[in-house]
């Protein structure tokens, strides 16, 4: 008999796993189930060249690598999941019978809290590619400014492309300096104030209260300390929120809202029962990475889509135990004319240093260290030695892990890697 | 014999046309201490590591040493000072960064993909007049009539080297390549000659440098001469850098032609096919970089203890990637005696990788191209004289001495 398996959301972690379940020798029906009406695409350059209008959303269709000979469900959201009848709900109201499920729903971007602000035309989030070539649209009509809320990586690229672009641009953030969450506040220093140079004007440690509008239209905001900002457009990028909402009633547990899956990718359901027959990756799981003990990860990167998807969609198959998912967690950023890598993640680092190239130049490899191993390493424009690096967090290696290298910064001792005062 | 003397078996002159069952008893054994201490690395695997590892530095020349005159002025005074500069200034491809990328960045402004591409005609024309010169012959040696004549009038009009100064240049180049040995960096005599070359090409170099800021053209040399706007390189690491410039291509390029005619007729099949359609010239140039690579290996220095694949490499060792090995390591490549241009992925290391990965791979592609499929087209049944063919002594950079061809004709 031969098994019928879906995959829920197709975008990238559903279209790599899909081809890694072909790969992985299954032969009988495979259908992929997505929510928006286009074939699966690639979001990097959304937030970049898209917005930029250097090229179309439509060009960011992904490749097929595998031949699928699948059944697509475009344009079609699952609503509910019976892990008991093994059996999705689609918006439609049709239902589809599967015997393994992957999970690869993603995440979505957290709009503005208060509904009759956020429906304001010209406030935006960036999350889609609709959205991409909405905020393309707007961006190209020449507003007087942007209002961006957020200083994580789709504001900051964002405010890249808006300076590009000769848009004046503010941005509010809640935190001390931009992506001083995931950096902590020694580096993202100097990103400040590379963007400051760039002209973007910041107002750290601020939170926007309240919207303004005008005949349906956005005009500013005003901030919680009082202070106005008038902007034509407005961009919440406040971070995203895993799609699992569809899975209430299912009995899949679930921790900030990210489906809880084992080391091998199987969800686990609130009793505590695994599932073997539906696994998760991408954006949308939690799980236990091996070189990071303390409690669930939960990634929201390419490369984390990429390798995730095609592991869980490939033990999915096999259904054996094998060695549990590992792989190195990397991002990369575009902005302000830096190409910003990070290898490991830099969560509960207490010492930072500063290892090579030149801080004068604003080009450096800086390690996160843990008790005295090393757990991260970003790259400002440096990354030509960050595979090393790499190499040296994925086998545990001692903090700073390498010394004696060429460019190497040899004054600077470890240092408190500052994190910002935990946000409420 | 083991193989912790296998590098001394590598560079043994006999072993030079067919260097490839020795590499093959390193697999499984990716990296080699030798008795020396020198460290060989021979997977794919393992040189990409260590490519990409800041603690490996391609600074590992020792110090410039000038051969003693007699004079005790000059031995005392003058030389110490000139070694020193050597020393401070050497090319690019012996120094680290943060110098080595603020040079390339310069050079990078003027070694551009539209001077390369103008190149195509010229080095189209030039080979034709080449082969004319020949036309009626029924004996051409590939390497004396095409392989050397062709890179270097190339290079040359591109940095903006006077035609008629590079006859003079071929010899300077050839004799600077020596110095890419590893063992010729030791022998006093070498360094002695090499020295005496690097001197008289400076001095050249010198005067056409000031020459060029008198009369700027649109030339390599004019612009590196005016500064860029990546910068300007001082007078020593000019002169060192369009030295370097001269040589780098040459004796590598000649290697890739030479190497690439004869794996060619080993392979008629594939020169016909070549014969039959240009398009595949891409592909064949890049299986004969794999399968013969013109640098059979460079060297580097640990600057600190490394751990790869099971070993550690002491701070302080000399360090041979042999990339000639690696592109044939059977982990990384289906069949890897095979010649197939066909070969999906080919990533393979003969223009090395990582920060020095070299700057002249569009320029050598293209030449590589263009003289094999001229060669496929006009040479009428080509028939090795000599198979092997007599090789060069450097076992790094490694080529035909000489590749006799009886032809029919050339058309």
């Amino acid at each position: 008999m031969s098994e019928r398996i879906v995959v829920v959301g197709a975008s990238l972690a559903g279209l790599r796993g899909a081809e890694a379940i072909r790969l992985a020798g299954h032969a009988g029906p495979l259908t992929l189930v997505g929510d928006e009406p286009h074939a699966p695409y690639d979001r990097p350059s959304l937030s970049k060249h898209v917005i930029a209008g250097e090229f179309g959303a439509g060009a960011t269709t992904l490749p097929n690598l595998v031949a699928l000979d699948a059944e697509w469900r475009l344009g079609q959201a699952a609503v509910g999941l019976d892990a008991v009848k093994r059996e999705i709900v689609l918006s439609g109201g049709e239902q589809l019978e599967y015997d393994r499920l992957l999970i690869t729903t993603g995440a979505r971007a957290r709009s503005w809290h208060e509904p009759l602000e956020a429906a304001l035309t010209g406030v935006f989030t960036l999350r889609g590619r609709d959205d991409a070539e909405a905020l393309r649209g707007a961006l190209a009509r020449k507003p007087e400014r942007v209002l961006i809320i957020g200083g994580g990586f789709i504001g900051c690229e964002a405010a890249s492309v808006c300076r590009d672009l000769g848009l004046a641009v503010t941005m509010v953030d809640p935190g001390p300096a931009p992506l001083a969450r995931i950096l902590g506040i020694s580096v993202s220093g100097f990103l400040r104030e590379r963007m400051e140079r760039a002209g973007v004007e910041i107002r750290p440690n601020a939170k926007v209260r309240s919207l303004t509008g005008e005949a349906g239209r956005v005009t500013g905001a005003i901030l919680e300390d009082g202070a106005e900002v008038s902007a034509e457009i407005i961009l919440v990028a406040l971070g995203a929120i895993p799609n699992t909402d569809w899975l209430d009633g299912s009995g899949l547990a679930r921790e900030k809202g990210a489906l809880v899956c084992d080391s091998h990718c199987r969800v686990r359901d609130e009793s505590g029962f695994i599932h073997a027959e539906i696994r998760a990756a991408g954006d949308v799981a939690a799980f236990p990475h091996p070189l990071y003990d303390d409690g669930l990860t939960r990634l929201e990167h390419w490369g984390n889509a990429v390798a995730q998807g095609a592991y869980a969609g490939r033990a999915l198959v096999k259904g054996d135990d094998g060695p549990a998912f590992s792989e190195l967690p990397t991002f990369w950023s575009n902005q302000f004319g830096l190409t910003i890598k990070l290898a490991g993640l830099t969560k509960g680092a207490d010492s930072l240093a500063f290892v090579q190239g030149s801080l004068k130049d604003g080009r450096f490899i800086a390690a996160y260290g843990h008790e005295g191993r090393t757990i991260a390493a970003l790259s400002f424009d440096c990354a030509r030695w960050l595979p090393a690096y790499a190499a040296a967090i994925e086998a545990r290696a001692p903090f700073p892990p390498i010394t004696g290298a060429v460019d190497q910064l040899t004054r600077l001792g470890p240092i408190d890697p500052a994190w910002p005062v935990a946000q409420g | 014999m083991s193989l912790s003397t296998l590098f001394d078996e590598i560079k043994d002159p006999k072993n030079r046309p067919d260097p490839y069952p020795l590499y093959a008893r390193l697999a499984g054994h990716p990296v080699v201490r030798q008795e020396d201490g020198t460290y060989l690395v021979s997977s794919h695997a393992a040189i990409r590591a260590l490519l990409f590892d800041p603690r490996i530095s391609s600074a590992d020349l020792p110090p410039a040493k000038s051969p003693p005159t007699g004079n005790p002025f000059k031995d005392w005074i003058l030389q110490p000072i000139k070694d020193e500069i050597v020393s401070r200034h050497r090319p690019l491809i012996f120094r680290d960064p943060p110098d080595h990328d603020a040079l390339r960045r310069i050079v990078m402004t003027q070694f551009t993909i539209s001077r390369v591409n103008a190149m195509k005609a010229r080095a189209e024309a030039h080979l034709g007049e080449l082969l004319d010169k020949r036309c009626g012959a029924r004996e051409i040696c590939v390497v004396e009539d095409i392989a050397y004549p062709l890179p270097v009038t190339i290079i040359c009009e591109m940095l903006g080297v006077p035609r008629e100064d590079e006859p003079t240049f071929q010899g300077w180049a050839t004799q600077l390549a020596t110095a890419l040995e590893p063992d010729a960096r030791h022998d006093e005599e070498t360094q002695g000659q090499t020295r005496a070359t690097f001197d008289a090409i400076s001095a050249y170099m010198k005067v056409l440098i000031k020459e060029k800021r008198r009369h700027p053209q649109d030339d390599m040399l004019s612009g590196l001469a005016a500064g860029t706007e990546a910068g300007a390189m001082g007078e020593f690491d000019l002169i060192a850098t369009s030295i370097l410039l001269l040589v780098a291509g040459h004796e590598t390029t000649v290697n890739l032609i030479a190497n690439g005619m004869l794996t060619l007729l080993r392979h008629p099949h594939e020169l016909e096919r070549l014969r039959q359609d240009a398009e595949r010239a891409p592909r064949l140039v890049e299986e004969i970089l794999r399968y013969e690579p013109p640098v059979h290996f460079r060297t580097r220095k640990a600057l600190a203890d490394i751990a790869i694949a099971g070993e550690v490499i002491p701070e302080g060792a000399p360090v041979v990637l042999l990339f000639a090995a690696a592109n044939r390591d059977p982990a990384r490549f289906a069949e890897p005696r095979r010649f197939d241009p066909d070969r999906p992925d080919n990533q393979h290391f003969s223009f090395g990788g990582s920060l020095h990965y070299c700057l002249g791979a569009p320029l050598a592609r293209i030449e590589g191209e263009i003289a094999l499929v001229t060669l496929a087209r006009r040479l009428i049944d080509p028939r090795l004289v000599d198979d092997p063919p007599p090789y060069r002594e450097g076992a790094s950079l490694r080529g035909p001495k000489t590749l006799r061809l009886s032809v029919d004709r050339i058309a």
